[in-house]
């Protein structure tokens, strides 16, 4: 990935959000995930009365409440880099974003804050029925939380219900509706929330498995498997669902994405998943060189993931490049042109308004508009520049997928030996589930290197490319910042370990928080 | 009702163990945020260098109509 970032100032700008985000989606799975973890753990303490459930709710919501602290307000720090270096882009959203983010604030932080204290503080001092609809809540509102910043970036990846304002250079709002029921949008809340639920899943499991293996608290690790490996196993299932109903999306919302999570260079109909593969480095839009040095492909199985058919066409690379007349595509090529026309029906539609020419800015306007669809297009120099970095997303699609996989094994063997009684014997099974906690978190990140590195070069879809989105900064600045950051993540996240680790050492009978 | 949610709060806090230190980490946490990453080092740039909405939306305009030979940076 280092090979890819150069010293000028926007890739740099991108290598620090990509680095916040990254850091911050470290601990908001987690949060996801362990909240209703919790819920569940404590619906059995209330329907059974039994003590040893009520300890072991404690145990996982102050697991809980650690990463939560840990984790609060990381991602303030993206608004920051929004305003700074990211200000065009910032302006041009800020009225599509203040919505779903204004909701978010005043609804799902609220419910969120207003049952915190209850869930922490409030044991013996409310009744066994609220201090539960309390922690459910604290579980809801910190799903709700994602649903609105996860809606913010699906528009940005399918930018729906909304208009150019033409004299205020915004996209400006005209359907709310349209933003929040964008399938792309619940394509990545459905998809990002439950890859959280699997990875608090596999977080329980690993600790209750190194219980296991060190002979403590026995029942404790049991019971929490038990419950983590069914939460683990149908969130997985539905992660897999989801992902398959996100990628359906995909192949229309965002094709070359697609292409580029398949290396699929030329367009097929009938065209074969690759299982595993070597993508060819040398292979590049303007030659001929074979796609792949290795690979293992599934024939039809791309066709029906991206049209449901075992014929349908899928376009390659080069398809959405160039253009293919048969399938009615449209090149980038033909779209640069159109682009460059928006922009300067933009600008001459900006002059005229300034000399006070009213008919020329309705003339210029009315051009605008032909082409305005095609507006970031205008911004890139040359077909190669829509292509994203393809061996870099096909890995990552396959290692998110890859992993995703093998943690429906790993959770139905959890299953099965618990059932059978033979959890405490199973040494290698509870290594594989502490190795797969940090196999989870490699999973989450390579599913956001799938969705936010496969849709370069747009900050918004097809409308506005990163280079243009960017503010005029010199690049030593970004760059402090960028260390800056790595800095102050790291010191959280050591933080966040090892006050874990010794909250985990000293087990259940650790206290509250 | 009012005396019972402040002891809440106020027993809570007391008695909290890995609480004290979280949030001890939070308020450091948040300074370095506030007090001095966004007072030094993140300045909101429109916000910063122009008065008005009109100025920032002409800003803006300027970049997207003054299309600028950006080669160097826009291979993704």
């Amino acid at each position: 990935m280092i090979e890819q970032i150069d010293v000028s100032q926007v890739n740099w700008a991108r290598a620090t959000f990509a680095l916040t985000a990254m850091y911050h989606w470290i601990f908001v799975p987690l949060t996801l995930g362990l909240s209703f973890l919790c819920a569940f753990f404590e619906s059995i303490y209330v329907r059974t009365g039994n003590e040893e459930w009520k300890r072991l709710t404690k145990f996982w919501m102050t697991l809980f409440g650690i990463n939560f602290a840990i984790g609060v307000a990381t991602g303030i720090i993206l608004e920051f880099e929004f305003g700074t270096n990211w200000s065009n882009y910032s302006w041009m959203v800020g009225d599509i974003f203040g919505a779903p983010l204004a909701i978010e604030g005043i609804f799902a932080f609220f419910l969120e804050a207003t049952f915190f204290a209850v869930m922490f503080f409030g044991w013996d001092r409310v009744t066994k029925k609220f201090h539960l609809f309390s922690t459910w809540m604290v579980a809801v509102g910190s799903n709700l939380s994602a649903l609105w910043i996860l809606v913010a970036n699906g528009w940005m990846q399918n930018p729906v219900g909304m208009k150019f304002n033409v004299d205020m250079a915004r996209f400006e709002m005209q359907d709310l509706w349209a933003v929040i029921s964008s399938p792309v949008a619940i394509g990545h809340f459905t998809h990002a929330t439950s890859s959280g639920f699997l990875l608090a899943s596999l977080f329980v499991v690993a600790i209750s498995s190194w219980y296991l293996i060190r002979k403590e608290h026995i029942l404790f690790a049991k019971r929490s498997i038990a419950v983590a490996a069914v939460f683990g196993l149908f969130s997985s299932l539905f992660v897999a669902f989801s992902g398959d109903e996100h990628a359906y999306v995909t192949a229309s919302t965002q094709p070359m994405k697609l292409a580029a999570m398949e290396a699929l260079w030329e367009g097929e109909t009938g065209a074969g998943l690759v299982v595993a593969g070597v993508p060819n480095p040398m292979k590049e839009l303007d030659n001929d060189e074979e796609a792949f040095i290795f690979d293992i492909q599934v024939p039809g199985v791309l066709s029906v993931l991206a049209t449901r058919s075992m014929d349908g066409f899928v376009p390659g690379i080069k398809d959405l490049a160039y253009g293919n007349s048969e399938q009615n595509i449209v090149g980038v090529d033909e779209k640069i042109t159109r682009g460059q026309a928006a922009i300067s029906s933009l600008a001459a539609y900006k002059a005229a308004k300034k000399a006070g020419d009213e008919p020329g800015a309705a003339t210029a306007l009315t051009e605008f508009d032909k082409n305005r669809d095609f507006l970031g297009y205008g911004y890139l120099q040359s077909v190669d520049q829509a292509v994203p970095p393809v061996s870099l997303v096909f890995y990552a699609f396959r290692v998110m997928v890859g992993l995703g996989t093998f943690f429906i094994v790993l959770f139905l063997a959890y299953l099965y030996f618990a059932y059978k009684n033979k959890l405490e014997s199973m040494w290698g099974l509870h290594v594989a589930g502490i190795v797969s906690v940090f196999l989870g978190y490699i999973a989450q990140q390579a599913g956001w290197i799938v969705s936010e590195v496969g849709r370069q070069p747009w900050a918004i879809q097809d409308m506005l490319p990163v280079t243009v989105a960017r503010s005029n900064l010199d690049t030593g600045t970004v760059v402090v910042t960028f260390f800056m950051f790595l800095l102050l993540f790291t010191a959280l996240l050591i933080a966040e370990l090892k006050i874990m680790a010794k909250q985990i050492s000293l087990g259940p009978k650790g206290g509250d928080v | 009702m009012f005396r019972n949610v402040f002891s809440m709060y106020y027993d809570g806090f007391r008695s909290m163990v890995v609480g004290r230190t979280l949030w001890k980490l939070i308020f450091i946490k948040l300074f370095i945020m506030f007090a001095i990453l966004k007072t030094f080092f993140f300045p909101n740039f429109l916000a910063t260098n122009f008065s008005t909405d009109a100025e920032r939306a002409d800003h803006v305009l300027q970049n997207l109509t003054q299309v600028q030979d950006r080669a160097d940076v826009n291979k993704p």
